[in-house]
């Protein structure tokens, strides 16, 4: 499946508080979740966003509080993908519970600017800034997270483990 | 090669003799956590799941305690689909509010953690119990849904930064200065996905309380879990707490490490950190020269809400006043610890000075209630995060310290420490 759209770029140690206020935590629901998603560093993002888009950002991407709130925001807002330098490891690890696309690429990260076009192919490895024309070399995930994600995340997992028993 | 504290433990509970950093391994856990705020995420996809029942209802403990006593009526929903999910299964640990406490401190106190455990939590300070020698670490919602069905995790193992504590810490400077000194050292991202093991002589100088605020801020270092060894204090508290000594790994000598800091504790200062990252560190004195006025000052939270933390801030208040200027919040952070601080008198001494003092809730610190911070305001606050935001008004600001420094800084109305407060014309 190929991932397509436009750079919304962003800096360092973007934290889960940013992502998704706590404030609006009182609700589980994606869609109230994503009317408020980045509103504290970037109140223009939801307007803007258009589904298939990127997020790309700096260091330590999703630092912060372990809300797994932030991730069901980002992919609920329309974004296709989150590109950033490094990942904070409970933000990657939710990501990937539920499957929302990360990929860790310092050059492709440093290289974006807003409004580039980005394009990513998974299962060949391969990220694009196809602005700039150029194409990235992606760090594959290790095999047991690729399986967890062939699965359709860890709740299919988890339940394909209990059918099992 | 030889073992981490953190490795020994994820071996003994995946039931493998040797794990070395990478392995990715199926671990048993002995304890799992939510809150109001992640537990019904958490509980909607265990649903999904297609469990009918939790793995062991003795092993899991859900506690209200973000956004309650309820604080509108979306909590009040949140806080009743946890409540009704810990009666169907008849989870054995929930805590209702009058009962409850700030998760962090109330979970060691009602002795569900000892030396050894492997916890995870979807609370991201859950890596406090460290404290006690115990694998804990924060995880997401889906994360606990999969482990209330099942009782196992997934984990990557990970590698290991050592931290050598030395000599003994001065007066006003705990354990949060401490761990403030070393975010600020090593960065927000310094140990990401690692173990920050906390070895050396300078432990023995430490309370559990101390030791809990560090382990607690591990994760404000990117780390995955905080460690210290269970020394016989850690033991002795878990037996009179948790009524078990819980099992004590020692790291091996010939154990790697990644990267080794020595710090003397005689040499830390109290430190504060400034908007809008735990690492903008700064020492109380240089944050004194800027006069930097507060509207706020914030006592409590899982990282500096224990019996000791209400003992340091009285010690400050009394007999003295909460600045005309300055809201002082004080939330001790369980019940069992606000029981204590009547019996102590340490209430009279909040009162008398001028403060509210609100019954246990996570409240401020994450920007759900009970203290929110209007546009432009400022606070010093002992919790744990001061990201924009994080309090109230993404134009507001916290800076984080200890509780001497927070009492210290609602008295004179800027932040400072103790010592500030007895210089010349510096009290009312």
């Amino acid at each position: 499946m190929k991932l397509k759209g436009k750079a919304h770029v962003y800096g360092e140690h973007v934290d889960t508080d940013v992502i998704i206020p706590a404030r609006h935590l009182n609700t589980t629901d994606p869609s109230e979740l994503a009317k408020h998603c980045m509103e504290d560093i970037d109140e223009g993002f939801v307007a803007r966003v258009q589904k298939g888009d990127f997020i790309v950002a700096g260091r330590n991407f999703g630092c912060g509080s372990s809300r797994e709130h932030a991730p069901v925001a980002i992919k609920a807002s329309g974004v296709s993908c989150v590109v950033a330098e490094s990942f904070a490891r409970i933000f990657f690890r939710n990501a990937i519970n539920t499957s929302l696309p990360v990929i860790e690429c310092k050059e492709a990260a440093r290289e974006a600017r807003p409004g580039h076009d980005m394009e990513a192919d998974l299962k060949e490895g391969v990220l694009k800034n196809l602005t700039l024309g150029r194409t990235y070399a992606i760090e594959p995930l290790p095999p047991f997270i690729q399986e967890l994600i062939e699965a359709g995340g860890l709740v299919n997992y988890t339940r394909a483990r209990l059918e099992k028993k | 090669m030889g073992m981490t504290m953190t490795q020994k433990i994820l071996a003994a509970h995946a039931g493998l003799r040797e794990v070395r950093t990478g392995q990715l391994v199926e671990c048993k856990i002995d304890l799992a956590l939510g809150n109001d705020i992640t537990a019904p995420l958490a509980i909607n996809e265990f649903e999904r799941t297609g469990a009918e029942e939790v793995f062991d209802r003795d092993r899991i403990a859900l506690v209200p305690d973000h956004f309650v006593p309820n604080k509108d009526i979306a909590s009040a929903a949140q806080a009743r689909q946890m409540r009704e999910f810990a009666r169907k299964h008849n989870i054995t640990h929930y805590f209702e509010v009058g009962r409850m406490g700030v998760e962090h401190a109330l979970l060691p106190e009602q002795g569900l953690v000892a030396p050894g455990d492997l916890i995870i939590g979807a609370d991201s300070h859950t890596c406090t119990y460290g404290a006690l020698g115990a694998f804990s670490t924060g995880v997401g919602s889906t994360d606990l849904a999969s482990a209330m069905a099942t009782g196992r995790a997934w984990f990557r193992v990970p590698p290991a930064i050592r931290f050598e504590l030395t000599g003994k810490p001065g007066p006003y400077v705990g354990g949060k200065d401490v761990i403030l000194h070393i975010i600020g050292m090593i960065g927000v991202d310094g140990a990401r996905y690692a173990s920050m093991e906390f070895t050396g002589d300078g432990i023995a100088s430490l309370t559990v309380e101390d030791r809990l605020c560090m382990a607690n801020m591990a994760i404000e270092a990117g780390a995955k879990n905080g460690i210290f060894p269970a020394d016989a204090l850690a033991t002795g508290y878990a037996l009179e707490r948790a009524h078990r000594p819980g099992t004590a790994y020692a790291a091996d000598e010939d154990a790697e490490y990644i990267e080794t800091h020595v710090i003397d504790l005689s040499k830390v200062e109290p430190t504060v950190a400034f908007p809008h990252l735990p690492d903008n560190t700064r020492t109380v004195q240089e944050a004194e020269a800027l006069q930097i006025q507060i509207d706020q000052a914030v006592i409590g939270s899982c990282t500096n809400g224990r019996i000791e933390d209400m003992r340091a801030a009285a010690g400050i208040l009394k007999g003295r006043r909460v600045h005309e200027n300055v809201r002082l919040i004080v939330i001790p952070a369980t019940q069992e610890i606000w029981q204590q601080c009547v019996h102590e008198g340490l209430m009279d001494v909040f009162v008398d000075a001028g403060a509210a003092v609100s019954t246990p809730t996570c409240g401020p610190c994450l920007g759900g209630h009970m203290g929110i911070l209007a546009e432009g305001e400022r606070a010093v606050a002992t919790t744990n995060r001061n990201f924009v935001g994080r309090m109230g008004h993404p134009k507001s600001e916290v800076y984080l310290a200890s509780p001497p420094v927070a009492a210290a800084s609602a008295v004179a109305g800027i932040v400072c420490g103790p010592e500030y407060l007895s210089k010349e014309g510096a009290t009312e």
